[in-house]
């Protein structure tokens, strides 16, 4: 249960519809400054957790310990740190894994139930949307129980796949897998009910066209709803390239699953913190952070500016 | 003929997917009936007795001078006090950004959907950095008032009410005498009650289910939320980890008592979803928020 907004799909078909849009600004309404008086209580935590950090890290990234400006110096210095490069490799494969897995078996699954009658299509979202209650820490521990041969459901299928030891399990080599595993157990039934959502929008009296001219079930599907919902995949695709880059959370309750042998510093986030706690290098973990947070506001502008999902303007 | 395999096959396509989201949640569900040794000889999904949930509680209960309840408490207060500055904030925020015509109203309604889109683990360090820098690290108010920072909060209440908040309503209200507060007390609050279930369910649980802001900025392990507090658990029990155990400190702490921890974690965030199911079957699943 992400933060994932969920709710456009909707938004977007009353748009659609024309109803009434409150917030236009009606001609020849001259007034101005009202309704100031109720962002106001919004706007300091707008400034102090959403926009000063931004500013403070990327001051802090390009400047020395007494503030200093010092160009990019903070950035060659930790991406020459032999940890920098396997960190981003790692959060690439790993975010490549789960994109694909997203982008297959979502879509997939949203497809396929939307062709079912309602009430066994609500219960198989309903199963799927659980897991999203376990995010966080709950989700990683729930899968190092599954994945340790001793006590899992799935022992034969651990077998099969070559590990009886938990140790083997976390083996380096299938971090991103296992990664991408736990974030589509915990999202992807969140995401089929969005993509559903979308599904819904298209008007009825298309499908029925396209079944008159003798289209079947899987021509509707990949022809005709696959492409109308196409931005909703593509805002899926680009929120969770960003979400996915920030990885944090799972290695870090694995390092200490592990007796460090998967390095705490597996992720670059992680890395971003051990730089900071650790070292006590606030310039350099900026610089790693700045990076990160330079992925992530692409991603948001791109979505926010050019897939037209979201409303600004009215 | 053709029809009913694919009609076989589809539904085994969604079955083996409803197994892999569900048994995961089965087993932990039924873990902590089960002895340590239960849980490697029994079968996955054998139920065990109600004795040993207890016995299971009594060890995780007596870990570290009952920090466990300390964490949930922490996590309750932390992710309450944040969610009802969000619910103060927010549904205004979005009416105003919504109905409202003063300058730079724009510019704000862009600034929050970029920061509600960007991922939030992206701002936790520069959060941190800042916070350091006001030397605030190791306050409570170091995780609430960031957690009260929830542009995805603005958002809903700014579609619910530009959406569907007839204007003219509003209208009639100022015709007939109501000042600006007034009108949004009496008329604009009263019809967002679907909104405002929304807001308070997803708020409460993105601050219930945070790791990584919490971790980053508090300092003793008796201000942790349950979050942090379970990764303090794993590392302390000796099943995934065998040096811990070994030595002088001796912690009951095994798989049942981790799986109860986990289970007992997840309880706020499923009472949630009950109390606000009602407007979240229709948000969700019905398709949005609608007149």
């Amino acid at each position: 249960m992400s933060d994932t907004p969920v709710l456009t799909p909707a938004a977007q078909a009353t748009r659609k519809r024309g109803l009434p849009v409150g917030g236009a600004r009606r001609k020849g309404d001259t007034r101005t400054g009202r309704g100031f008086g109720f962002v106001l209580p919004y706007l300091p935590f707008l400034v102090a957790f959403g926009i000063l950090p931004m500013i403070y890290a990327i001051t802090l990234a390009f400047t020395t310990r007494k503030g200093k400006f010092i160009g990019l110096k903070n950035f060659t210095q930790a991406g020459n740190d032999f940890r920098f490069g396997p960190s981003f490799e790692h959060v690439f494969v790993y975010t490549a894994v789960w994109l694909a897995a997203l982008i297959v078996f979502v879509v997939g699954l949203a497809l396929v139930l939307h062709g079912r009658a309602g009430r066994a299509s609500s219960t198989f979202r309903f199963l799927y949307y659980i897991p999203g209650a376990l995010a966080g820490a709950a989700s990683v521990l729930v899968w190092l129980f599954m994945l340790d041969p001793g006590v899992s459901p799935g022992t034969f299928l651990l077998h099969i796949l070559g590990s009886h030891l938990f140790v083997e399990s976390i083996a380096p080599g299938h971090l991103p897998f296992i990664f991408a595993m736990i974030a589509f157990w915990t999202g992807a039934g969140g995401w089929i009910v969005v993509l559903h959502g979308a599904l819904n929008t298209i008007p009825h009296e298309l499908e029925e066209a396209a079944r008159i001219d003798g289209a079947g079930p899987v021509t509707i599907a990949l022809r005709l709803k696959l492409p109308m919902i196409g931005k909703w995949i593509a805002y899926m695709v680009i929120l969770s390239f960003a979400t996915g880059t920030q990885l944090f959370v799972e290695p870090q309750l694995v390092n200490e699953a592990s007796l460090g042998m998967v390095p705490d510093t597996w992720s670059s986030n992680q890395l971003a913190y051990q730089l900071a706690f650790r070292y006590g290098k606030f310039n350099e973990a900026a610089a790693v952070s700045v990076d990160l947070l330079l992925i992530g506001l692409i991603a948001a502008v791109i979505i926010v500016t050019r897939t037209g999902l979201f409303r600004r303007e009215d | 003929m053709r029809l009913v395999t694919v009609r076989t096959l589809r539904f085994l396509l969604l079955a083996v997917f409803a197994v892999f989201f569900v048994a995961p949640m089965l087993w932990l569900l039924l873990a902590p009936t089960k002895s340590d040794n239960g849980l490697v000889t029994s079968n996955p999904f054998a139920f065990g007795s109600f004795h040993q949930i207890a016995l299971a509680w009594d060890h995780l209960d007596g870990f570290s001078s009952h920090i466990y309840r300390r964490w949930i408490a922490n996590s309750l207060l932390y992710a309450v006090s944040a969610t009802l500055i969000v619910l103060v904030t927010a549904i205004p925020a979005g009416y105003g950004l919504a109905l409202g015509t003063f300058r730079g109203r724009k510019t704000i309604l862009t600034l929050t959907l970029v920061v509600m889109i960007m991922p939030a683990a992206a701002l936790v360090l520069p959060i941190f950095l800042e916070l350091n820098a006001l030397k605030l690290i190791g306050s409570v108010l170091s995780v609430i008032l960031p957690f009260a920072f929830y542009p995805f909060g603005v958002y809903i209440a700014y579609i619910y009410y530009s959406t569907s908040m007839p204007r003219d309503v509003l209208d009639a209200a100022r015709i007939d005498g109501c000042g600006e507060w007034t009108t949004f007390r009496r008329i604009a609050l009263p019809l967002a009650k679907p909104v405002i279930a929304l807001v308070l369910f997803f708020s409460f649980v993105a601050d219930w289910n945070n790791f990584f802001l919490p971790y980053a900025v508090l300092a003793k392990s008796s201000q942790y939320p349950i979050q942090v507090g379970l990764s303090n658990l794993l590392s302390s029990t000796p099943s995934f980890n065998p040096a811990v155990g070994g030595g002088g400190q001796q912690v009951n702490i095994f798989r049942p008592e981790l799986a109860l921890a986990t289970l007992i974690a997840v309880v706020p965030v499923l009472i949630v979803f009950m109390l606000s199911q009602r407007s979240l079957v229709r948000g969700l699943l019905g398709g949005g928020v609608k007149e």
